[in-house]
């Protein structure tokens, strides 16, 4: 038993563990290669490096939740680009420029009920015609972009305000607005997850979907809150981005789901369902955003940083893999 | 005890599949206290039966009555609600999660804003396991249990609530004997709290053993009530399959020829250690043990799956090193294994293809598979091993067990093997067709084949077998000829008991 609780810790600390290695291989690294002058581990330079992680970080951290209960999602980033524009575009309705400021809580809250009703709309597909999540929201995927599209064209869709600008650079205690959101998030879907019903309801459905149907656990209605869930959260992570830049392009949160496929991965939580936790995916996404920024750091472009990236997806499934096996007596397959 | 109202009463239930009249008019009652057997070849009807009782399937016809009401049974957790409790046969745990958490899978008990309420979760688990005399407790990770004590988890379910019916499905096919006895006081311990229990099994001298009475089905019918203590095993038997069944000891040897495989100090790690012993051609050898005693570790090490820490595998006298079951199927050594549906079978694919799946390389014309000759096998394969199935083009998957085992069979047969092992052949078997599977084992012998079959069944090894080889714990206790083994020196040899060493 013993031995088992170091292996959980042992995995659920791999990936602070590979943080840790990032930071000194590119501080050292640094030394030598950077480009600029300022050294890696600067106070501020962490700080910024949460706040970028925050959008798919957001992403990422719902789909934590959407992977343990055994399903996926890949229409984030196209609800990601749509709730943007709601937001954005909704401030120049002329009703709500009549309410000045007080327009800003309002769009908010459309840009959130759209991500709301896109998820409910993927939880209610998967729900009601048992189809898997995958080919469902593959299919809402390009829908949603659609809608994207049909709502712009190829325009991009821009809508600056000042005040909003504002509360989205401000800094509370050192950290942004975002690294803010980004840290609740992770503290509510973490106590959501560990303990809650719910919670531990999605784990036994992800992990033995029959055991909790003979248990008489209802599996579609929490398929249904978890797909509404990271619906609101990619509307939020969009709210939290397009407050500060103010315009949305209609290819914008392309390839976020991917990403935030790999930070949930790379946390270590199982593509089948049933195992994984929050807090790894939180290291999951900081160890993603540190490798971008420090090989940007020591002088390598975007395409290694991809490169580099799918590497160590690999490698690292490879070596929680090895991890797992039971010794050398195990049954080769 | 008759003057009780029953707790649960069936009355002409019906349940008909496309085709199929799984179900044809069952009724019977279950008395509070009582533990009532519920026996029948596999394919009778007995599961279709207590998923109409668990709210999975709906009945068509007849109605369900628990404490004398009349109910509607929709959902696994609605006959739960009215104190019906099922303890499955398949393990159905989440094995990421704790035994607690398991065990109140679906109704975790809560606190404010949905939090679950742990301390309450551990303490009543904690409670629940002492009852159950088990050695882990209710933090434990379900994945890291011993099969095993993944059904005691199961049968812990059973005590979360105030039952008045719990139906066990075969609960003691992974159980070893200390364990049964913990179950069977649970039983008789529920039985005195006027619960009635549904057992469901196999084996003959369980039910014997604890059961009040046998109802027994046949054919999706019900076939009549007998009261345990008034009847015998062969009127059992003879109401399930309608005639008598042989139980004696295999008292034919064949011509035995040279030896065709010996293994000598075979160890694996910490499954097995020091395992001797020689199979002949045309001879029986039957590995007993209980669950985890290690014999289909060694067959799996022989087949290539497993890598040997220590020791020798000698085939036709000379020593191999098998790293993969490729190389074993080409030095002539075939594996049926344990788990049938899991590992022996691609239940999706038809029959045809699944016989001659390990050779359908050769089996070519031009880059394309040779139709002719994949069912020229097929043919003759079921011709001699008496297969029933409308055509080749059956699914297996829509197969009786045993003649799935016999495609199986059939596969490793077609492949010529100097060497079959056969891994439990009829578990989960009914029967009728166990008997036709014992002979089949031993005509392959009288052939020259070398058999070496694993069996937790007593009566199976002592009837198939020409020598037997006693595990335990990862070790042989000792060989048996058949003529001087006896039910109590292989019950001795298998608990780890030395006994009188016989030359």
């Amino acid at each position: 038993m013993f031995t088992e609780r170091r292996k959980d810790l042992l995995k659920q600390g791999a990936i602070w563990g590979f943080i840790v290695l990032e930071l000194a291989f590119f501080s050292i690294a640094g030394n030598y290669l950077s480009v600029t002058d300022t050294a890696f581990m600067d106070f501020d330079n962490m700080l910024l490096l949460l706040k970028q992680s925050a959008p798919i970080g957001i992403i990422a951290l719902g789909m934590t939740i959407i992977m343990i209960n055994g399903n996926i999602d890949l229409s984030v980033g196209a609800t990601f680009a749509l709730a943007a524009i709601v937001m954005l575009d909704s401030m120049t309705w002329p009703f709500m420029q009549a309410l000045g400021d007080w327009a800003i809580p309002l769009a908010w809250g459309f840009a959130l009920l759209t991500g709301v009703v896109l998820g409910a709309i993927n939880g209610l597909i998967v729900w009601k015609t048992g189809v898997d999540a995958f080919i469902v929201t593959l299919g809402s995927m390009l829908g949603f972009r659609g809608l994207v599209f049909m709502y712009n064209g190829e325009q991009p869709t821009s809508h600056l305000n000042w005040t909003l600008v504002d509360f989205a650079e401000a800094q509370f205690l050192g950290l942004h607005t975002a690294s803010w959101f980004l840290l609740a998030v992770a503290l509510i879907l973490w106590l959501v997850m560990t303990r809650t019903v719910h919670g531990r309801n999605a784990y036994a459905i992800g992990n033995n979907r029959d055991a909790a149907v003979n248990a008489g656990i209802r599996v579609g209605p929490h398929f249904l809150l978890n797909f509404m869930l990271i619906g609101f959260l990619a509307a939020l992570s969009a709210v939290v981005f397009y407050s500060e830049s103010g315009s949305v392009n209609p290819n914008d949160g392309m390839l976020y789901e991917l990403w935030a496929i790999t930070a949930v991965v790379l946390g270590g939580t199982k593509l089948a369902g049933g195992y994984g936790s929050i807090v790894s995916t939180l290291g999951g996404v900081i160890a993603i955003q540190l490798l971008r920024k420090g090989l940007g750091h020591i002088g390598a472009d975007t395409e290694t940083v991809n490169l580099v990236i799918g590497l160590i997806l690999i490698a690292v499934l490879f070596l929680d893999r090895q991890l797992n096996r039971k010794g050398k007596e195990e049954l080769k397959t | 005890m008759t003057d009780q109202p029953p707790v649960l009463r069936l009355e002409g239930v019906v349940k008909t599949f496309p085709g199929v009249r799984a179900l044809d008019g069952v009724s019977f009652d279950l008395r509070p206290g009582e533990v009532h057997a519920l026996m029948g070849e596999n394919g009778a009807g007995k599961s279709t039966l207590m998923k109409v009782l668990g709210g999975i399937y709906d009945p068509n016809e007849g109605q369900i009555c628990v404490a004398e009401e009349q109910v509607e049974i929709t959902s696994p957790m609605q006959a739960k609600a009215r104190g019906v409790v099922f303890i499955h046969q398949e393990l159905s745990l989440a094995d990421e999660l704790t035994v607690a958490e398991n065990i109140w899978l679906g109704e975790l008990p809560l606190k404010s804003f949905g939090r679950v309420d742990w301390g309450k979760l551990y303490a009543d688990t904690d409670a629940i396991l002492k009852t159950l005399n088990v050695s882990f407790d209710a933090r434990t990770r379900v994945g890291d249990l011993s099969i095993a004590n993944q059904q005691m988890v199961e049968i812990a379910r059973a005590l979360t609530v105030d039952p008045r019916a719990v139906i066990f499905d075969e609960p003691t096919a992974s159980l070893t004997d200390a364990e049964k006895v913990v179950l069977f006081k649970v039983i008789a311990d529920l039985q005195s709290r006027g619960v009635g229990i549904i057992y469901i099994s196999h084996r003959m001298e369980e039910i014997f053993k604890i059961t009040d009475r046998i109802s027994v089905l046949r054919d999706g019918q019900y076939r009549g009530t007998l009261n345990t203590a008034e009847t015998d095993e062969e009127a059992v038997t003879q109401l399930m399959i309608g005639r008598k069944l042989d139980l004696s000891r295999n008292e034919s040897h064949h011509e035995m020829g040279d030896v065709a495989l010996e293994v000598r100090g075979l160890s694996c790690g910490h499954l097995f250690n020091d395992v001797s012993f020689t199979v002949h051609r045309g001879e029986v050898v039957g590995f007993y043990g209980l669950v985890g005693a290690g014999r289909t570790e060694i067959a799996e090490t022989i087949f290539g799956l497993r890598d040997p820490s220590e020791g020798q595998i000698l085939l036709g006298g000379e020593e191999v090193r098998i790293h993969s079951p490729i190389e074993a199927i080409a030095r002539g050594i075939s594996l049926v294994p344990e788990d049938r549906k899991g590992q022996g079978l691609v239940l999706g694919m038809n029959c045809r293809d699944n016989m001659t799946l390990p050779q359908v390389d050769d089996l070519t014309a031009g880059p394309f598979v040779s139709d002719g000759a994949e069912i020229s096998i097929f043919d003759q394969y079921r011709d001699k091993l008496d297969i029933r199935t409308p055509g080749w083009r059956q699914t297996v998957g829509n197969l009786s067990g045993g003649n799935q085992q016999k495609i199986v069979i059939g596969k490793w047969l077609s492949m010529r093997p100097e060497v079959l092992i056969v891994d439990e052949p009829t578990r989960g078997i009914d029967v009728g067709s166990k008997s036709e599977i014992h002979n089949l084992i031993r005509d392959l012998a009288a052939q020259g084949y070398a058999v070496i079959v694993i069996s937790s069944e007593m009566p199976e090894v002592l009837h198939v077998s020409d020598r037997i080889v006693a595990m335990f714990s990862g070790r042989v206790m000792r060989t048996f000829t058949s003529d001087e083994v006896t039910e109590d020196s292989l019950i001795q040899a298998i608990s780890g008991l030395q006994g009188d060493k016989v030359a």
